[in-house]
């Protein structure tokens, strides 16, 4: 069920997105149990969790594209929701050009050299979409997201294919965004550590909610420790995502 | 010009035009495979039409829409990979169509020209059709140009910023259907869709936007056309397959230019 408030404008102190006990099954494999969560505009939460865990379940639930099995969305009315995912499967056929490919969105020329500008890639403005690189692409995709003056913007592994030094910009970016326009900010990693410093809350899945605060809390949660291992050593994030699971709840069990 | 040479030409340009916007989207979302099995169930719909003696056009493009429906609910239950099932009906629903005709005692039809088309027996109705399903076909691609556009760079991105993608699809299917069935008898169901991919893949080198690639591609189509029918006149070769070797020559021309530039 999907409810909307009546509310006709952005409410400040509600949170703008309400999650109560959202749970999503596909066929026998359930990917997504019991999950609460508000947003509120001006914080950014980071969803962590490892692979199959259901990040990306749990994104398209927010965006309304995935139907909860179980459980209640409630959207303040007149939400404008900015997306940016993880990777453009853009058809090398395609001949369009950055400029073009912002204006599908209906915004005229000048939102769209101002939303170019803000993600630092005005340059690019007339460059052909497929000639662009990793990160170039991801700097255009969140103009694009910014396009509309989001209330919330939900970024799907915002870094993904982008340099050590460009995520720290990217998310340097990210940070100011969220300050300045005030709007949500949620996003997907696998990865506390090079988000740690761009986000309020985090909020740790594995199928079902494992633990959130804080990321200097969630980094010394015991249900965080299971399943990243410890967190003083970064390295320990990529040698124990498969093979640990949360193991306090029989619904991990068994699952992928 | 003789009359049958006029008839012929608007017939080809006809189906230039209409070929060049669908074929661009066969090749931007990657459903040249989609489209051959649209065209090819088409037979089955001629020999239906026959044998229960309704208008072909519209036997065509009820078995087209079929066929698309049977497809989709078949890509979302099964779990074969989409080609595996788009080979198995395309080659199904041709054979069957063949089957179902020879059944037909009583009927005396030309297959070879519902295969590779017959553009010199062109008559006025034929032209009706086409140009009148262009315009329709045209028309409600100009209505629905910005989605379908922000579809085939993305479909998910599209259906978050509010585009009805499972509708517009639909919509796209439907228009194929429709080019198929009125082109299926002037170039028949084997070149159909050579018809809609090598002009798109031809102009794709060319152009810098959606919309000029749809332009190079009517262009070249009536190229094609062009020059298939003189070849077909002067050397008394088969139309249609003309056409689709002047398109395949002006095809690698590009290639060519595009490598020695």
């Amino acid at each position: 069920m999907t409810a909307e408030l009546s509310t006709s404008q952005i409410n400040a102190d509600t949170p703008i997105i309400t999650l109560q006990n959202i749970g999503v099954t596909f066929g026998q494999r359930q990917a997504l149990k019991d999950i609460s969560l508000d947003i509120h505009r001006g914080k950014i939460i980071t969803i962590i969790g490892p692979n199959g865990a259901g990040k990306t379940t749990l994104i398209k639930v927010i965006l309304g594209l995935q139907k909860q099995t179980v459980g209640q969305r409630i959207v303040q009315r007149g939400l404008r929701i900015g997306y940016m995912p993880q990777k453009l499967h853009l058809n090398e056929m395609m001949p369009i050009k950055v400029e073009r490919f912002l204006q599908l969105t209906n915004c005229d020329k000048s939102s769209v050299t101002e939303a170019l500008t803000r993600t630092g890639v005005s340059h690019l403005q007339h460059a052909p979409l497929q000639s662009l690189s990793g990160g170039e692409m991801q700097r255009v995709l969140l103009a694009r997201a910014l396009l509309h003056k989001p209330h919330i913007l939900v970024l799907d592994e915002p870094a993904q294919g982008v340099d050590i030094s460009g995520q720290k910009e990217l998310y340097k970016l990210i940070t100011d965004i969220c300050t300045h326009d005030h709007c949500a900010v949620l996003m997907v990693s696998h990865d506390l550590h090079l988000v740690m410093a761009a986000t309020n809350v985090v909020f740790c899945i594995n199928q079902h909610f494992c633990c959130s605060g804080h990321p200097h809390q969630v980094k010394l949660h015991p249900s965080y420790l299971e399943l990243f291992g410890s967190a003083s050593d970064a390295l320990a994030v990529y040698t124990h995502h498969h093979s640990q699971r949360c193991e306090h709840h029989d619904t991990a069990k068994g699952i992928e | 010009m003789p009359e049958i040479l006029l008839s012929a030409l608007l017939a080809g340009y006809g189906i230039a035009l209409l070929a060049a916007p669908l074929g661009c989207f066969v090749v931007w979302r990657r459903m040249a495979y989609f489209g051959d099995t649209l065209s090819h169930s088409a037979l089955l719909g001629v020999s239906l039409g026959l044998m229960l003696d309704i208008n072909l056009h519209l036997a065509i493009i009820s078995s087209s829409i079929v066929t698309a429906i049977l497809l989709t609910v078949l890509q979302r239950q099964s779990k074969y990979a989409s080609d595996t099932i788009l080979g198995i009906l395309a080659h199904s629903m041709l054979s069957i169509g063949l089957v179902a005709v020879s059944f037909a005692d009583h009927l005396r039809i030309d297959m070879m020209g519902y295969l590779f088309g017959d553009l010199l027996a062109t008559n006025n109705i034929d032209l009706y059709w086409i140009y009148g399903g262009g315009i329709l076909v045209l028309n409600t691609i100009a209505i629905f140009w910005k989605s379908l556009v922000a579809l085939s760079i993305d479909e998910e991105l599209a259906q978050i910023e509010g585009v009805p993608v499972q509708k517009l699809k639909l919509v796209l299917t439907i228009l194929m259907a429709l080019v198929i069935a009125v082109a299926m008898k002037i170039v028949g169901v084997l070149l159909i869709t050579a018809l809609m991919i090598i002009p798109a893949a031809t102009a794709q080198r060319l152009a810098h936007s959606p919309e000029q690639m749809i332009g190079y591609a009517a262009l070249q189509g009536i190229a094609s056309v062009s020059a298939g029918l003189a070849a077909s006149w002067h050397w008394d070769t088969p139309a249609a397959p003309s056409i689709v070797v002047a398109s395949f020559a002006l095809f690698l021309l590009t290639q060519l230019i595009r490598l020695f530039r």
